[in-house]
C-alpha cells in the first residue's frame, strides 16, 4: 500500500472513532428534538459531566465499571434536573427564547464544573490494555474499538427500546403527534423529562468512552456538543439513523481535513460542512418526517 | 428630534463622571462599557427589532479590530481611515454572507452564525502571517484627528461615549422610521410582512450588515485604544456575553443594550475580583456561571429585560391608583 494510501486509511479510521462519539451526541439531540421540539445547546455539558464524574468516581475508589455506570445515571439525573429547572418553565416560549435558555443552562453547567474540578485535564484509564489493532498499516487504539463497540451496542439497545417497550413507544408517539399522545393517556410532560434523561445519559456515555483518549476537562463539552449538533443537522435532525451517518461523516471529514489540509482549521471543518449543507440542501441529507 | 430629559441627564452625568472617578482603572471600565454598548446595540437591532438571532457577533467585533489593526500596522493607513475601512469591509462581508445565512430561520440561523463565529476565530488564530496568530498584533497606533491624539484614557472615554450616543441616535432614527416598522413586522410575522409587500429578505440582510457595522466600529475603537489585539477576546464566549447584555438590558429596546452592557461589564469586573477569594483554583472564567443563570432567569421571568422592569416600576404607582 502506498504511503499516502495508508495515511488516508489512518485518517478515516480515526475519523470513524471520533464519528462514533459525534453520533452518540447527535442521537441525544435527536431524541430531545423529536419529543420536545427543542434544540438543547447544553447537550455538550452532559458529555462533559459524564466524563468528569466517571473520572472522579474512579479516583474516589469505585471500580471502573461501577464508576462508569454511576456517572451515566448521575448525568441522566442531571438531565432531568435541567429539564425541570430551565426547559419546562419556558415550554411555550419562542424559539429564540428557548435557544437562549439552553445556552444559559450550558454555560451555567460549565461554570459549575469549573468550580468543582478546576481547569486541569483528568485522565481516565483505558477500558482495556493491549496493543492497537493494525489494519493495513493503519492503527486503532484499543479504546477506539471500545468507542465503536459501545456505539453499536447502544444503537441496538435504542432500537429495541423504541420499538419493543411501552415506554419507548410512548416516546415515539410524542414525537409523531404530542396531542394524539396526550389523548391516549401519555403524559407528554413526563415524556419530555424522560427524553432529557435518556439523552443526557447517552451523551454521558459518549463523554466517558472518549475520556481515556482525550482526557476529561471542564470545557470538553462545548466543541463536542456543537459537533454532535452539526452531525444531527447533517442527518436531518429527526432520525437516529441520520444522526449516525451524520456523526461518521463529520468525524471522517474532520479527520481528513485536519490531516490533509491543516490541523489548525480542524474545528472549522464541521461548520464548513454544515454551512455548505444549509445552502445546498437545508433539510439534511436524510431529512424527513419525525422519527424517533 | 426631541431628546427626552433622561438622556440629557445621562449624557451630562457621563460628561462629568471622570471628575469624580478615583482612578484610570475606572475610566478603563467605562470605556469598555461604551465599546460593549456599541456592539450590543448592533446585536439588539438584529435580535430585538428584526427578530433574528446571532451567536457569532464577536466575529464582527474581531474583524473590525483586526482589519483596522492590520491596515494601520502593516499598510500604514492613518488610524481613522483604517477604522472606517474596517467598518465598511465588515459590513460588506456581513451583507454578502447574510444573503444565504438569513434565509435560514430559528435553530438553523443560530447554528450558522455560531459556525461563522468559530470559523472567523480560527482564521484569526491560524492566518499567522496576517494576524500574528495566537500571539496577536501589537504596536497599533492610537487614533488621531489632526493634532489631537487619543492616547490617554480620558480622551478615549469622551470619544467612545460620543460615538455611543451618535450610534444610539442613528439606531433610534432607524427603528422609528419606515425601515424600523418593516423590521418589527418581520419580527412579528415574516409571512404577514411579506404579504404586506415588504421584501423581508433584503431588510434582514441590511439590518445584519448594519449590526455587523456597529460591532466592527466597537472593534476598531478597541484596537486603537488598547494598541494590542489577540484572538482570545473575540471567541464564542464574547458572542455569548453580548447576547447576555442584550437579554439582560431588554431585547426590544436599543437603550436597554447600553444598560445591559453596563450591568454585565461591571458585574464581570466585580466577579473577577471576588471569585478568586471564594474558590481556590487559579484564574478561571468563573463569572460564566452567573451569566448562564442570568440568561435563564431573565428569559423566564423578565423577557423584556431590565428596561421593561424599570418601566414597570415607574408605572406601577399609576396602575395602582387606577384600580
Amino acid at each position: 500500500m502506498t504511503l499516502l494510501g495508508s495515511q488516508i486509511l489512518q485518517y478515516v479510521l480515526s475519523g470513524i472513532v471520533v464519528g462514533g462519539i459525534y453520533a452518540l451526541i447527535a442521537i441525544g439531540f435527536v431524541v430531545i428534538f423529536n419529543v420536545t421540539g427543542i434544540i438543547n445547546f447544553a447537550q455538550g455539558e452532559f458529555v462533559m459531566f459524564g466524563g468528569m464524574l466517571a473520572v472522579s468516581l474512579n479516583q474516589a475508589g469505585f471500580p471502573l465499571g461501577g464508576a462508569l455506570l454511576a456517572a451515566t445515571l448521575l448525568t441522566a439525573l442531571l438531565g432531568a434536573l435541567v429539564e425541570r429547572a430551565a426547559i419546562k418553565p419556558a415550554k411555550t416560549a419562542s424559539i429564540s427564547t428557548q435557544i437562549i435558555i439552553t445556552i444559559g443552562a450550558s454555560i451555567a453547567l460549565r461554570g459549575i464544573a469549573l468550580m468543582i474540578w478546576g481547569t486541569d485535564p483528568y485522565p481516565l484509564p483505558s477500558f482495556s490494555d493491549g496493543p492497537p489493532l493494525v489494519v493495513a498499516e493503519a492503527a486503532v487504539v484499543q479504546q477506539g474499538l471500545w468507542v465503536i463497540g459501545v456505539t453499536l451496542l447502544l444503537l441496538v439497545g435504542l432500537h429495541a427500546f423504541f420499538h419493543r417497550t411501552l415506554l419507548g413507544k410512548a416516546l415515539r408517539a410524542c414525537a409523531y403527534n404530542s396531542v394524539g399522545a396526550l389523548l391516549n393517556g401519555i403524559s407528554v410532560s413526563r415524556m419530555s423529562l424522560l427524553s432529557f434523561s435518556l439523552s443526557a445519559g447517552l451523551s454521558a456515555v459518549a463523554g466517558i468512552v472518549i475520556s481515556p483518549i482525550t482526557y476529561a476537562t471542564y470545557d470538553m463539552g462545548s466543541m463536542l456538543g456543537l459537533k454532535g449538533f452539526v452531525a444531527a443537522m447533517v442527518g436531518g435532525l429527526t432520525s437516529i439513523q441520520g444522526a449516525v451517518v451524520g456523526g461518521l461523516l463529520v468525524g471522517i471529514l474532520e479527520s481528513l481535513g485536519a490531516g490533509v489540509v491543516s490541523s489548525g482549521y480542524k474545528d472549522a471543518v464541521a461548520f464548513l460542512v454544515l454551512l455548505a449543507l444549509f445552502f445546498l440542501k437545508p433539510e439534511g441529507i436524510l431529512g424527513g418526517k419525525a422519527k424517533a | 428630534m426631541k431628546i427626552p430629559f433622561i438622556w440629557t441627564a445621562i449624557a451630562a452625568g457621563l460628561a462629568l463622571l471622570p471628575v469624580v472617578l478615583p482612578s484610570n482603572y475606572y475610566l478603563g471600565i467605562m470605556i469598555f462599557i461604551g465599546l460593549n454598548s456599541l456592539a450590543a446595540m448592533g446585536l439588539c437591532l438584529l435580535m430585538g427589532y428584526a427578530g433574528q438571532i446571532s451567536l457569532g457577533h464577536a466575529a464582527f467585533f474581531g474583524m473590525g479590530a483586526y482589519i483596522s489593526g492590520i491596515l494601520s500596522v502593516s499598510y500604514g493607513f492613518p488610524p481613522w481611515l483604517s477604522v472606517i475601512a474596517a467598518v465598511t469591509a465588515t459590513a460588506l462581508l456581513a451583507f454578502v454572507l447574510g444573503v444565504p445565512i438569513l434565509r435560514l430561520q430559528g435553530y438553523y440561523l443560530a447554528v450558522a452564525t455560531l459556525g461563522l463565529g468559530i470559523i472567523v476565530y480560527l482564521v484569526f488564530m491560524n492566518w499567522t502571517s496576517l494576524t500574528g496568530g495566537p500571539s496577536g498584533l501589537s504596536a497599533i497606533p492610537y487614533l488621531a484627528l489632526g493634532p489631537l491624539s487619543f492616547n490617554r484614557d480620558l480622551k478615549v472615554y469622551y470619544l467612545v461615549w460620543a460615538v455611543v450616543f451618535l450610534a444610539l441616535a442613528c439606531g433610534h432614527n432607524i427603528v422609528k422610521s419606515r425601515v424600523g416598522r418593516a423590521l418589527r413586522s418581520i419580527h412579528s410575522s415574516e409571512i404577514a410582512a411579506q404579504a404586506m409587500g415588504i421584501n423581508t429578505g433584503r431588510y434582514k440582510v441590511k439590518v445584519f450588515a448594519l449590526s455587523a457595522a456597529y460591532a466592527a466600529l466597537a472593534g476598531g475603537l478597541y484596537a486603537h485604544y488598547l494598541t494590542f489585539i489577540s484572538p482570545a477576546p473575540f471567541g464564542f464566549q464574547f458572542s455569548i456575553e453580548l447576547l447576555v447584555m442584550v437579554v439582560v438590558g431588554g431585547i426590544g429596546d436599543l437603550s436597554g443594550a447600553i444598560l445591559g452592557a453596563a450591568v454585565i461589564t461591571l458585574l464581570s469586573e466585580i466577579l473577577r475580583d471576588l471569585m478568586p477569594h471564594l474558590f481556590s483554583y487559579g484564574a478561571g472564567e468563573y463569572e460564566i456561571v452567573f451569566f448562564g443563570i442570568l440568561l435563564i432567569v431573565f428569559m423566564i421571568f423578565l423577557p423584556g429585560g431590565l428596561v421593561q422592569g424599570l418601566d414597570f416600576l415607574r408605572r406601577r404607582p399609576r396602575v395602582m391608583a387606577q384600580r
